[in-house]
Order: structure tokens, then sequence, then C-alpha cells
């Protein structure tokens, strides 16, 4: 049934680095009673040759992931903002011109969803049952799933749930935190400069836990604050919201 | 080793300097003001909306109003002048001034003016001219340029004010500010009264009425346009309004958006030269429009750009800013806008590396008063400097490569395995890897890498099965 099933489309990054990450979304969503489907032949959305300048092969990335897409059933739920946000909004404009695939770029587009935005204004959830004993946890809001998708309410509601954790606030959380793909190798200097702000935050914060929606953003700060030799844990919202002890 | 673009080096030698510390400050500062005055505006988000229209309405109709406006300049008895760029724009200033025998000109802020370097071809016609905006003044002492399009010495401490002013002026130190103000403008007070020409920019051109719109903080803008014989305003020739309501309506955004104020502290609109029952003012008025590389912009893909009132509020709220100054940017213009008008305007093959210095987070169209869409062009721009072919080559390769992996899922697997064979050989500390060859290394020279995990989600999936 259509209703009920839903397609996962994992991100280029979770599958090679975090694929937990896609693990806990999968089991978020079958405890919802939903049917997880895995377009198999899925790849990368083409967003870091999208940022980076490179129209063309973003073009053909998007292409291939319309092609995996287009043909399934139900909503296409994305455990990232960022990647989200590229089949929501720029898969469509890239390929506006070509007439066979527009209009299957923007079916594509309309079923796709940020996974907080799915479980929250889809799904009508505030609480997905999920326990974290003990821990101080602050969020930060991505950038692209912030600003270009609107997503702010949907985590801090699920994460307010969430029985056990207490949340507090990063000073200045709308700040980037430096990572933004090829910039981060491109301008590593500046990159870091973002991400030292940015992790001072974090460590005057008092979180011993930094949740975020996108582990592009999360790697970026994990392996700064590794860098650093501090101890505080990074944790996609997924693996969190999937927990149910500790 | 990846290729360091020329922005990359510039911010990589400001970061942590005093200058970027300064800024960060100054930027946040600016932007929690604007924060604090756009919440107090019931209609700051219809005045954003009404603004764009107003702007993109001018710029789709520019010919149109350019006339309207020179027409009624005309009428109300000022003269208008054309310029194609810097170098017109300059000869014609200092034409003017040397047919009114002038030695002596006092300027108000203007980023027109130091777009084309006005000062320098001033200087080199023997015609001596003073900044009398305060942190123009500033710059001028200090032989440097602006860092921020409305608050020139960012990048500066108080102390460094306090130690140039004992070092040019002759004072004796202080870093108050209310002190180093006072002596500033004692300086500049008579410096005004002996000026033979008057030198400001534009903030608005109204194009219904011909009139010219200044708004300042400091009441030099007023001095400056009356007390001298003769006005010269430099105007980008974008900057129209086409009536008095759309200024209106500028006005309130702009103001806000800049200093969070409601209203700057002068907002002067000028129309013609003296009357002859007026009891002050310059015998001549002239406006000098300025193309300098806009009208080409105008028929492009980065046209919106155009629409940008310097307002500064994306300098200010730009983590790439705060964390390089803005002098990293090497122009006239820097952050975000900057980072889209410089290219635009002067070239992407020079200046198109500035177009790689955002994240992309976004965070400038959000503040943007007439919601500019600057990240949309940062990616337009990065497209036109990798088809001109001045693309990063190892960033090139790897893009290339990575592409025609993901378009063959096959091949894209097959990577996936390799990585997670790489991945269970032991570097470092578990998980995480400390330094990786290559483009890798501008990555690990500042952070750790997650190794590519053993299980990639494609085998879990089917494992599952």
């Amino acid at each position: 049934m259509s209703d009920s099933t839903v397609q996962l489309f994992v991100t280029c990054l979770v599958d090679s680095l975090f694929p937990a990450v896609g693990e806990s979304t999968v089991r978020i969503l079958e405890r919802q009673g939903l049917t997880v489907e895995f377009p198999y032949d899925q790849t990368c959305c083409g967003q870091p040759a999208f940022n980076a300048g490179f129209p063309e092969e973003a073009r053909a990335m998007a292409r291939h992931t319309v092609d995996v897409l287009h043909g399934t059933q139900g909503t296409i739920v994305v455990p990232s903002g960022s990647c989200a946000q590229m089949i929501i909004d720029h898969a469509p404009e890239l390929l506006r011109e070509d007439p066979d695939y527009a209009a299957k770029a923007n079916d594509v587009g309309a079923r796709t969803r940020e996974l907080t935005m799915f479980l929250v204004d889809d799904l009508g959830l505030g609480d997905v049952g999920a326990r974290r004993e003990g821990a101080i946890a602050a969020y930060h809001p991505s950038c692209h799933g912030l600003r270009g998708l609107g997503i702010r309410r949907q985590p801090l509601e699920l994460l307010g749930a969430v029985a056990g954790l207490q949340v507090t606030e990063l000073r200045e959380a709308d700040t980037c935190c430096g990572f933004g793909g090829v910039f981060s190798v491109e301008m590593p200097d500046i990159s870091a400069a973002m991400l030292t702000t940015k992790l001072n935050s974090v460590v005057d914060s008092g979180a011993g836990l930094v949740v975020a929606g996108d582990v592009g953003c999360l790697m970026h700060m994990a392996g700064g604050m590794r860098r650093r030799g501090d101890a505080t844990s990074f944790v996609h919202i997924a693996e969190l919201l999937d927990g149910t002890g500790e | 080793m990846t290729k360091r673009h020329g922005f990359a080096d510039r911010a990589a030698a400001a970061v942590g300097s005093t200058a970027a510390k300064a800024t960060a400050t100054g930027a946040k500062r600016l932007d929690e003001r604007r924060r604090e005055a756009a919440d107090d505006f019931a209609a700051m988000e219809t005045s954003r909306d009404e603004a764009r229209r107003i702007r993109l309405h001018t710029l789709a109709n520019l010919d149109r109003y350019l006339d309207d406006f020179a027409q009624a300049v005309a009428d109300a008895g000022g003269r208008v002048h054309w310029a194609r760029d810097a170098d017109e724009a300059n000869e014609i200033v200092v034409a003017i001034a040397r047919e009114a025998a002038a030695t002596r000109a006092v300027k108000s802020k203007s980023m027109a003016t130091e777009e084309i370097e006005l000062n320098h071809a001033l200087a080199a016609a023997e015609i001596e001219v003073v900044e009398t905006d305060l942190g123009e003044f500033i710059i001028q002492l200090a032989h440097e340029r602006p860092s921020h399009i409305i608050a020139p010495v960012m990048h500066k401490t108080r102390q460094d004010i306090g130690e140039l002013f004992e070092e040019s002026l002759g004072t004796e130190y202080t870093d108050d500010p209310e002190l180093l103000n006072a002596s500033a403008r004692a300086h500049l007070r008579r410096i005004f009264l002996e000026a033979d020409i008057g030198i400001s920019g534009v903030n608005f051109g109204v194009a219904e009425s011909g009139s010219i719109c200044l708004v300042t903080n400091e009441g030099n803008g007023r001095l400056t346009t009356t007390a001298p014989r003769v006005h010269v305003a430099v105007m980008g020739m974008e900057r129209l309004v086409p009536s008095f309501r759309d200024l209106g309506v500028m006005l309130d955004v702009l103001a806000r958006s800049a200093t969070g104020q409601k209203l700057t502290s002068y907002t002067t609109v000028i129309t013609g030269p003296r009357r002859h029952d007026d009891p002050d003012g310059p015998e001549e008025l002239h406006v000098v429009v300025l193309d300098n590389g806009r009208s080409g912009v105008l028929g492009d893909s980065t046209a919106e750009v155009l629409a940008c009132i310097r307002c500064g509020a994306c300098l200010n709220v730009c983590p790439v800013y705060r964390e390089s100054g803005g002098h990293a940017y090497g122009t006239t213009y820097p952050g975000p806008i900057g980072a889209v008008l410089s290219p635009s305007l002067l070239g992407v093959g020079e200046w198109g590396d500035l177009a790689y210095g955002s994240s992309l987070c976004g965070a400038c169209l959000e503040v943007c008063p007439v919601r500019i869409d600057l990240p949309r062009m940062l990616v337009e721009l990065r497209a036109r400097y990798v088809t001109d072919g001045h693309a990063d080559r190892s960033l090139e390769r790897a893009i290339r490569r990575y592409a025609a992996a993901a378009t063959r899922p096959a091949v894209f697997r097959a990577l996936l395995r390799a990585g997670a064979l790489a991945g269970k050989v032991p570097r470092s500390q578990e998980g995480w890897i400390r330094s990786l060859p290559f483009m890798g290394a501008a990555w690990t020279d500042h952070r750790d890498f997650p190794k590519p995990d053993s299980r990639p989600f494609h085998r879990r999936w089917k494992d599952r099965a």
C-alpha cells in the first residue's frame, strides 16, 4: 500500500561512513508501522557537484537519482536536510529544461521529505518513544535544512520528547559550523576558524551530546572536537530517536 | 596539494588576527541591532517584499528610469554626467573640479567613489581631498581601504584608532570614542569651511524628481553637500527608485538592516543646486552616473545583485566575513554581496574564487532586506568559473570521477566496498583518520576524518533481506 510504504534515500555519506544512521532511520520508520523500501541503485543526489560549480555532473547525478526514485511508491525519506533540499529544490531546477526529466524531477521532489519533517509534519508525531538517560544534548540546526527547508521546530519537538534527555541551546546556534561540503577543503583555514567558533559554543553550552540532522556537519564538528581531545559525542538525530536506553 | 585560491590565502592569513576579531565583534553587534529592529517592526517582512519588488521593477525598467532621473535633475538645475567606467568617472570629477578652480575637496562616505578610487585620481590632479565621515577619515589617515560597506573601520579597535590619531593628528593618546570623535570633528570643521567642492555618494536617486537621497549618521553628509560651492554626487547607475513613495519603503528597510535604526540621524534629500531663495547650498550640482560593469550584469544571471541597497546586513551575519574580515576579499565590496558583485563586475577569471568563499549557509539571503538570492548566484558564479577553465584541477578531477561512479550503481557499490576495505586498515585512533593525502589533507590539517564503515548501508540492507 502506498500509504504505508516509504522509500529510504540514505545519502552517500550515511551509506559509506555512518550506515548505523540509516539503520536507525529504518527502525524508527518501521516502528510506525511503515514498510521501508530501499531502492538499491541509489548513489549520490549530486549535491557535491552542484555546490562545487559543476552543473553538468550534478545534472547527470540528479537524473540518476530521479530514475531510481521515480517509479517507487510513497514518501521518499532522507536523513539529511542538505540532500533532501537537493532533491526537493535543486534537482527540479537543474532538470527544468529537460523534457524527459522535468516532470519526473518535480514528482520526486514533491514526494521527498527530510526525516524530522516527515515524522512531525506528515505523521503528526512529536514523540517516537525514544529514551536517553542522563545526557545533556544541544541541537545544531544544519544550514540547508534550517534555511532551505525551514526545519527548526520539528527536531526540537522530537528531542524534547526523548525521555530522560535534557536539551540545552548552543550560543549562536544558527551559525554555520564551517562544513559546507567542498568549502571545507577549498577554504580549509576559514572553514576551520568557523569550526573553532562553533566548537567553543559547544564547550560553553555544557552539552555532552550534540545532535544534528546531517552527518556532514556532524563529522565536521566531531572531527574537529576529536582533534581537541574532547570527548563530546556527536550523533545524528535518527540515532537518538532510535534509542531505547543508555 | 590542492591549489590555493587568492581568497583562501588571504583569508587564511587573516584568521585569528586582531582585525578579524574586531570584525567579528563589530559584525555581531550590528547583526544583533538589525535583529532587534526587525523584530520591533511589524511590517518588516512585507516591507522587504515591497522593497524587493521596487528594486527589481526599477532594474527591469532601468533605461526608462535613468532617462526620467536625468531629465528631472536637469529640470531642477543640476547636471548629469554619464561615466562608462572608473577612468571616465574620475576624469569627469577632475574636470568639474578644475572648471570650478577647486583645490580642496571634502567627501562624505561613498562606496562608489571607493570603487573608482577617486581619491587617487584627485590627488594625481593635485586636488586635496579629505574624507569627512569618521570611519572614512580614519581609513584615509591609515592609508587603508574600508573593510565594511557601512562601517569602514570595523577591523580596527579603539586602541588602534587612538594610536593612529596620536601619530597623524598629534593629539594626546586616548581610546575614548567620545574624545576621538571630538578631535576628528575639530580637525574637520576647519577643512569644511575651506573646501571648494563637496563629493558625496548617493543612497537612492529618485527618478520622478531627480532628487538624491543620502543616509548618514554624522551630519558630515549635509555639510559636504551644502558648504562648498560645488556638489558632485557619484551614483552607481542602478541606485534609483521610481518615486518618493518607493523611497519611503527603501528607507524603512535600509536603516533597520544596516544599523538597526528606524531611520538614520540624517536622511537628506537634495533636489537641484541652491535656488534663488535658498539661504545656502551649492551653486552647482553634478550627478555622475557610473556604469563600470553594471550594464553588463543587467542582462546576466546575476542581475539581481544590482538590487543591493548596500546595508551590509549580509556581511554582519556571514560567518566567513566574521572570521576573515573585509580586507581578505581584496576588492571594494567584501562579504557575500562582494563575493557575487566583484566577479560579476570585474570578471570571473580574476575574482571568481571569491564565490568559493562561502559555505552556502544561506544566512545572507535570510537577512537581505531585498531578499537577493546570493547563495544561488554564488553557485552560478562557481559554475562560470569552472566553465571558463579556472577550476581547481584536483577538485575538478574528484567531482568528475565521483559523478562517473554515482551514475553507475555497480561502480558506486564497488567504490563503497573499496572504501570499506580501506577502512579496515588501522590508522591511528579507532574509527577516525588523523592524516589523509592529497585533497584530503586540507581536511585532516584541521580535523579527523571518519573511517569508511566496514559494512556500508548497501551491504547491511542486503544482509538484512
